[in-house]
């Protein structure tokens, strides 16, 4: 990466892409609040969709692309940035002119990485290759998955966590995205940050809903 | 007022520094920090020791020389002032107050708590400039610029090269002083000219000095002795983009 700007733009670029990703994953998840017995037939019949439908898949390999490059860029800009400060401050007070979740974006993104690993291990290891029944409409029940996995508090807990990690990602991550690519609305500067932040929020907080829903209402 | 001062030391660009101790009494509230380490001096000179090396121009906030690291923020603890404006009344009596120079790889310490800036120098010199055939100033009127890209053109010309942008950012950027005079141009008729090879070539050297790259963390815009907005680097970006993609060569 020769220009310090144009590793700004790729980050972004990748960041505002799995944006993307996570709003027609969240959409998708929504059909878990249908109530149980069309939303198992409806949730089911979903994931057979996406899972034979070769755009998908290439949405999919897009995807895995998309959460790489922002990973390893994100490795290679930070260690240029440390670069440039050899001999740290023997005081400093970083507290008082910027938010913790904007200068702690690496350990936020390192725990949404280890999430995704369990959360993939859970339900896509688990539907492809996993013992997964057929449910009455002849599709592979990953509903049921779902319900075994939302069992047990700790993995709800750890989802709710994890979507909090998120929301604190998107909350810098989003806004900070558009800057980099220069839009900086002047009528609309406010709107543009709250929708930034309610972006954030809002797809974090329904993620995080959903585990606690299923936990507490779908598996009875 | 009584005051204790953990101050840095470096006796030389190669030299080793460290934190040392120092105490004052009877410190007027009135007194800028620099006025104080105007009095601490005269008491190590006097007691044969080394005086501490800090720099220094106008002492009223226009000329960005005097940046220092004060109590873990640049320029100390209150906001849009430079260390000259900074008055130990803003201090505690009895208070210990650290003093370290900028701490960014760009800016090498020569001494003490001077760093040597002409890393910005160069920075200008890649096309922080337009050129104009010097003589008579051309009348005025001449060229009509829009009252909000005047304003906007102002917010960005006020910064004045302290470096605490880059001090202050947990990366070592200097995107908002870089941004800042690539705004300031771009926004203006005279600069437009200039527009594509300004922008390239300042973030060329920006990047070459060794300045890390910003992560929109707001620090400097938090920091800054002129508030110039973090809206410029939005701009700088976008100048960026559009001579990448879109301009002739």
């Amino acid at each position: 990466m020769q220009s310090s700007i144009a590793g700004k733009l790729w980050m972004a670029a990748t960041g505002l892409f799995l944006c993307l990703f996570l709003l027609v994953h969240l959409f998708g998840n929504l059909q878990l609040f249908l109530p149980r017995p069309q939303g198992q037939l409806q949730f089911n019949f979903y994931s057979h969709l996406l899972s034979s439908n070769p755009l998908i898949k290439i949405a999919g390999l897009a995807t895995y692309a998309g959460i790489l490059g922002h990973a390893v860029l994100s490795l290679l800009l930070t260690r240029r940035n440390r670069a440039a400060r050899s001999v740290p401050y023997a005081y400093s007070r970083p507290q008082d002119a910027s938010p913790w979740y904007a200068r702690n974006m690496g350990i936020l993104g390192t725990v949404l990485l280890i999430f995704l690993v369990i959360h993939m291990k859970t339900f896509w290891y688990e539907y492809h290759w996993g013992a997964v029944g057929v449910d009455s409409g002849g599709h592979r029940d990953l509903y049921a998955v779902v319900l075994a996995a939302f069992d047990r508090e700790w993995y709800v807990a750890l989802y709710v966590v994890a979507m909090a990690a998120m929301g604190y990602h998107l909350l810098h991550g989003v806004e900070s995205a558009f800057r980099t690519f220069g839009f900086q609305p002047r009528r609309f500067a406010r709107l543009a940050h709250r929708l930034g932040v309610a972006f954030a929020v809002g797809v974090s907080a329904l993620f995080a809903i959903i585990p606690v829903y299923v936990y507490l209402v779908q598996r009875w | 007022m009584d005051l204790k001062f953990k101050i840095w030391r470096q006796d030389g660009p190669e030299a080793a520094g460290r934190m040392e101790d120092y105490e004052l009494t009877g410190i007027s509230p009135d007194m800028s920090l620099l006025e104080t380490l105007d009095v601490l001096n005269e008491q190590l000179i006097a007691n044969g020791e080394t005086a501490i090396a800090f720099d220094h121009d106008c002492r009223e906030g226009i000329c960005g020389t005097c940046g220092m690291f004060i109590d873990g923020r640049p320029h100390g603890p209150l906001t849009g002032i430079t260390t000259c404006q900074l008055h130990m009344r803003s201090f505690e009596d009895g208070a210990t107050i650290h003093v370290e120079p900028w701490r960014v790889d760009a800016f090498p310490v020569i001494r003490d708590l001077v760093v040597d800036r002409s890393a910005f120098d160069r920075v200008i010199q890649a096309g922080g400039f337009v050129s104009v055939n010097a003589g008579t100033a051309p009348e005025a009127n001449s060229i009509p610029v829009r009252r909000a890209d005047a304003e906007r053109a102002f917010d960005a010309a006020a910064c004045i090269g302290c470096g605490a942008c880059a001090a202050v950012c947990k990366n070592s950027s200097a995107m908002l002083f870089v941004a800042a005079k690539v705004s300031h141009l771009s926004l203006l008729p005279q600069g437009r000219v200039e527009a594509v090879e300004r922008v390239r070539g300042t973030v060329a050297q920006m990047d070459a000095e060794g300045f890390g790259g910003c992560t929109n963390t707001g620090a400097c815009e938090a920091e800054c002795p002129k508030h110039v907005s973090m809206e410029h680097i939005a701009r700088m970006n976008w100048e960026f983009v559009k001579a990448t993609l879109f301009s002739r060569e």
